[in-house]
């Protein structure tokens, strides 16, 4: 049934502060006391970001929507982790009972050369954007669609499309890895649509165009270290990266496409 | 504006076709004139706003060969907050060979309405839904399928048959980049130019036609404007007057109501939706609400205990001593009965006392009865995401407890008055999705917003907006109007003087303090059940707290940044006016219809009576000024295919 009332949580947080894109930034401390376990993380940078109006200090900066886990606008390093310590969560949905009293929090916008950083937590993500303008659709203009059962596609190819394509497109998969590589980002794009029959015209000229915009924007090369899966908040599987890999060799080796 | 004083009245003509209703849209659209391929990109296209409507609408305005200039607040147009709804998408594909037809799922829209809505709108609407499902198939949306490989479908509350196409419990999600891709298509394609990360803040009008916006760029601050030869508005509800509510936290009325400040009638602000399925409100920290979506109705029960001073766990608690309180009232739809009937049910249980969890304010929604008959797995794969869900934010697991629900304000029917063309009183603004009025009446029904926003963003404004081109700018469209302009200038000045007073004022209060007592006052007062006193009272409240707001509000910052908290001043700002024109919508209606309940206008069980006599039709509502009474202009509303009745879903 009901959790029992807990207390509030005293906590020390270290937050990222940078005024505009070419400022250098810096940590400043913040104590917080009494916060709910019942809160989102994101509902305790509003409480702080309160205290600071009160006091007359600008609040901090951090991108947020839907907060409901969906949209992939929020997303900060906590302590390190993208989205924070649980799996398979963004940062509007960790909430705040994941905390111990006393804990000192460090939070940080995405690091990336990809990603500059526009303001405090606030990055810079449209080249996720310039990267599926170039290959990350079906060419088929409104207008010209054919029945949409006269082309069955099996359950279980439906299924993994789908499962690449719950991809939120937040950035943390690059803020997680050593190279800031964007891989698990285009292999959810790529993955969804080769599994479907819809757009196989396009399979070549897609990986290649995708990938070469991700080299073009200085994302870094992938080790397959699988750091980005673990921080992935959309359950994104590594299997999709072996997808690209193949679907990218078959189109460098396969096809005429330049 | 007074409480008191009755409004002056206009009649308004929707133009809608006259004739037989199946053939209405073929009707208008041999009526509509044409813009040949090479004159077209001698047109240009503002699309404010991304979500399925301004998505599609943009996207498909391109491929037609028009410049496209798209905008969002949002850091990429893949985060519009369509990408939020879970359930489905309707559409009279008649897959399940259950009987349904375009005329069914236009009979249910509009009774789900509660005769409100316009007849013609709504036939094109269930016309127009099969061809949406075979684009987004086109497009690579991986719908849920049968073993076989052919789509498959559930159903949703309102309806009978199984209409409902679905990914999971992320549809939105996956028609939104179904859209995007497009959209992105078409950037690459150069037909589209995406403006990320700016607010439009006013309407450029000259001539008394649409011909530009006034953005701030919420990256540097700088406010600058855009010329075009249309504007189309798709810039989703206002549901955020509430403060807490479903919607993502960047939902605004802004570019609604600055539009409306410009001329445009906002029609029948007093329809909001209030979905009876949502995560109740753990504390005062509360910053929005999520939804459970409504298709968890298709599996669990909704009950409350039958004794008041009930203490057992729910687990624990006999059948003989649960009250389905849905299945009981309403036995021919159950838990499928449509939001408005099932939020003021659960409403009504709360308020006599049954309600369960802090406060008495939730009601069980309980899966033991499914995971018993279909096992746990097969009630995981259908909505794991969405437990999942529930237990990081409440810390009890659905699997085994029931869910605790309450309703919350979800969805906005009411929005800026359009014609059959999906065109507002001003020539040049088209007004698509959820930022319009027109196919809901007073109550949407599951699983038809997206039906709706890519109705209008792929089948209509294609169509209509060239109709606009050719026979009022076929002489201009050699001549560029240039943001030089006067007419530019003063709107942008205007944008400026607004920015720096917000900054200027240097009071106590912060933003997030005015919001939060707006929403309050909105919800207790022009909430789920309304009447005439508290509705006054609301309209006073809203009156001091708009002029305390100008007087002690602390906006932080500088104009020219990135800051946050300037841009809620300026939306809050607008909510401020918004608000008393809702409550005043809903004080001058003087009958219950869908969500719209007047206390004064109930059966003995609680039921809404409408006033046909006096209220079949749509109120939409010219500006005189803030505070001063707006000038009603009705739009009578007739209803020939589906003759006015009382909804029943007993």
């Amino acid at each position: 049934m009901i959790a029992p009332a807990k207390s509030g949580l005293n906590l020390t947080l270290k937050v990222w502060r940078q005024s505009n894109r070419e400022a250098s930034g810096e940590f400043k401390t913040y104590e917080l006391s009494n916060i709910s376990t019942d809160m989102s993380f994101l509902e305790m940078l509003d409480v702080l970001n309160q205290q600071l109006i009160s006091r007359g200090e600008e609040p901090v900066a951090f991108d947020h929507d839907c907060r409901e886990g969906i949209c992939g606008m929020c997303g900060v390093m906590i302590n390190g982790q993208p989205h924070g310590p649980d799996r398979n969560v963004t940062t509007c949905q960790l909430h705040m009972r994941r905390f111990r009293d006393g804990d000192t929090i460090v939070i940080e916008p995405w690091r990336a050369e990809a990603f500059p950083v526009l303001r405090d937590l606030v990055v810079d993500r449209t080249s996720f954007d310039r990267i599926i303008q170039q290959g990350g659709f079906v060419s088929v203009n409104t207008g010209s669609a054919p029945e949409a059962n006269s082309l069955p596609v099996p359950r279980v190819k439906q299924e993994r499309a789908m499962d690449a394509a719950a991809c939120i497109g937040c950035g943390a998969c690059v803020a997680a890895c050593k190279n800031a590589s964007a891989m698990l980002f285009v292999s959810a794009k790529v993955s969804h649509l080769s599994h479907l029959p819809q757009g196989g015209g396009e399979r070549a000229s897609r990986v290649l165009g995708m990938i070469g915009q991700m080299d073009r924007e200085g994302f870094g090369a992938c080790t397959n270290t699988g750091e980005c899966e673990a921080a992935c908040p959309a359950n994104i599987s590594l299997w999709n990266i072996a997808v690209l890999n193949r679907e990218y060799i078959r189109a460098s080796l396969a096809s005429n496409v330049q | 504006m007074s409480a008191v004083v009755e409004s002056p009245t206009k009649i308004l003509d929707g133009k809608c076709p006259t004739g037989d209703i199946a053939m209405r849209w073929e009707t208008r659209k041999r009526e509509l004139k044409l813009v040949a391929p090479n004159n077209r990109r001698k047109f240009t296209v503002i699309v404010v706003g991304t979500g399925l409507a301004g998505g599609s609408a943009a996207a498909s305005l391109g491929e037609l060969g028009y410049n496209v200039l798209s905008f969002c607040v949002q850091d990429s147009p893949r985060r519009a907050h369509s990408i939020a709804a879970q359930g489905g998408i309707n559409a009279a594909k008649n897959y399940q060979n259950d009987s349904d037809s375009h005329w069914r799922l236009f009979y249910d829209t509009v009774k789900g309405g509660d005769y409100r809505s316009r007849e013609s709108n709504v036939y094109r609407l269930a016309q127009l839904s099969t061809s949406i499902i075979d684009q987004c198939v086109a497009q690579g949306v991986p719908f849920a399928r049968e073993y076989g490989g052919t789509l498959a479908n559930r159903s949703f509350g309102g309806a009978q048959v199984s209409r409902t196409f679905y990914c999971k419990g992320q549809t939105g999600q996956q028609l939104l980049l179904g859209a995007y891709q497009a959209l992105m298509r078409q950037v690459t394609a150069g037909r589209v130019k995406m403006f990320a990360r700016y607010e439009m803040l006013d309407l450029v009008m000259v001539d008394g036609v649409a011909r530009g916006i006034v953005t701030r760029n919420l990256v540097t601050g700088k406010i600058e404007s855009f010329a075009a030869d249309a504007v189309v508005l798709c810039t989703g509800g206002y549901g955020n007057v509430y403060y807490l509510s479903t919607n993502a936290k960047n939902c605004n009325v802004t570019a609604a109501w600055r539009c409306h400040k410009r001329g445009a009638l906002f029609a029948n602000p007093c329809y909001t939706q209030i979905h009876p399925t949502c995560i109740p409100v753990s504390g005062d920290h509360q910053s929005k609400l999520t939804l459970m979506s409504e298709s968890l109705r298709n599996d669990g029960r909704v009950w409350v205990p039958r004794n008041k001073d009930e203490t057992r766990p729910p687990g624990q608690i006999p059948e003989a001593d649960r009250k389905y309180y849905l299945e009981e009232k309403y036995p021919s739809y159950g838990n499928l009965a449509p939001r408005d009937v099932s939020s003021r049910a659960a409403k009504e249980q709360c308020d006599a006392g049954f309600g369960v969890g802090p406060g008495g304010q939730s009601v069980y929604l309980d899966f033991a009865a499914a995971i018993a008959r279909d096992g746990e797995s097969t009630i995981r794969a259908k909505y794991g995401n969405l437990f999942e869900m529930y237990e990081r934010i409440t810390d009890e697991d659905p699997y085994k407890v029931p869910m605790r629900i309450y309703p919350a304000v979800h969805y906005t029917m009411g929005g800026l008055w359009v014609d059959y063309n999906l065109q507002s009183n001003i020539p040049g603004l088209f007004v698509l999705g959820e930022a319009n009025f027109s196919d809901h009446g007073a109550n949407r029904l599951g699983a038809s917003a997206l039906m709706q926003g890519l109705a209008d963003g792929y089948f209509v404004i294609p169509y209509t907006i060239a109709d606009h081109f050719a026979r009022n700018l076929a002489k201009k469209k050699d001549e560029k109007l240039s943001t030089d302009h006067p007419a530019f200038k003063e709107a942008v000045i205007e944008s400026r003087n607004q920015t720096e007073k917000l900054l200027s004022i240097n009071g106590k209060r912060s933003v997030e303090q005015f919001h939060r007592a707006l929403g309050k006052i909105m919800w207790d007062k022009v909430g789920m059940a309304r009447n005439a006193a508290g509705l006054q009272t609301a309209i006073e409240q809203i009156r001091q707290l708009r002029q305390e707001f100008w007087e002690d509000v602390r906006v932080m910052g500088s104009p020219d940044s990135l800051n946050q908290n300037l841009e809620h001043a300026g939306r809050v700002a607008d909510f401020l006016e918004f608000g008393e024109l809702l409550a005043w919508d809903a004080l001058q209606r003087d009958e219950s219809c869908g969500g719209h309940f007047r206390e004064e206008h109930q059966t003995p069980d609680g039921e809404c009576v409408r006033n046909d006599q006096d209220f079949c039709h749509v109120s939409a509502w010219e500006f005189q000024g803030a505070g001063q009474t707006p000038v009603l202009h009705k739009e009578p509303l007739e209803f020939i295919e589906c003759p006015l009745t009382t909804r029943s879903y007993k």
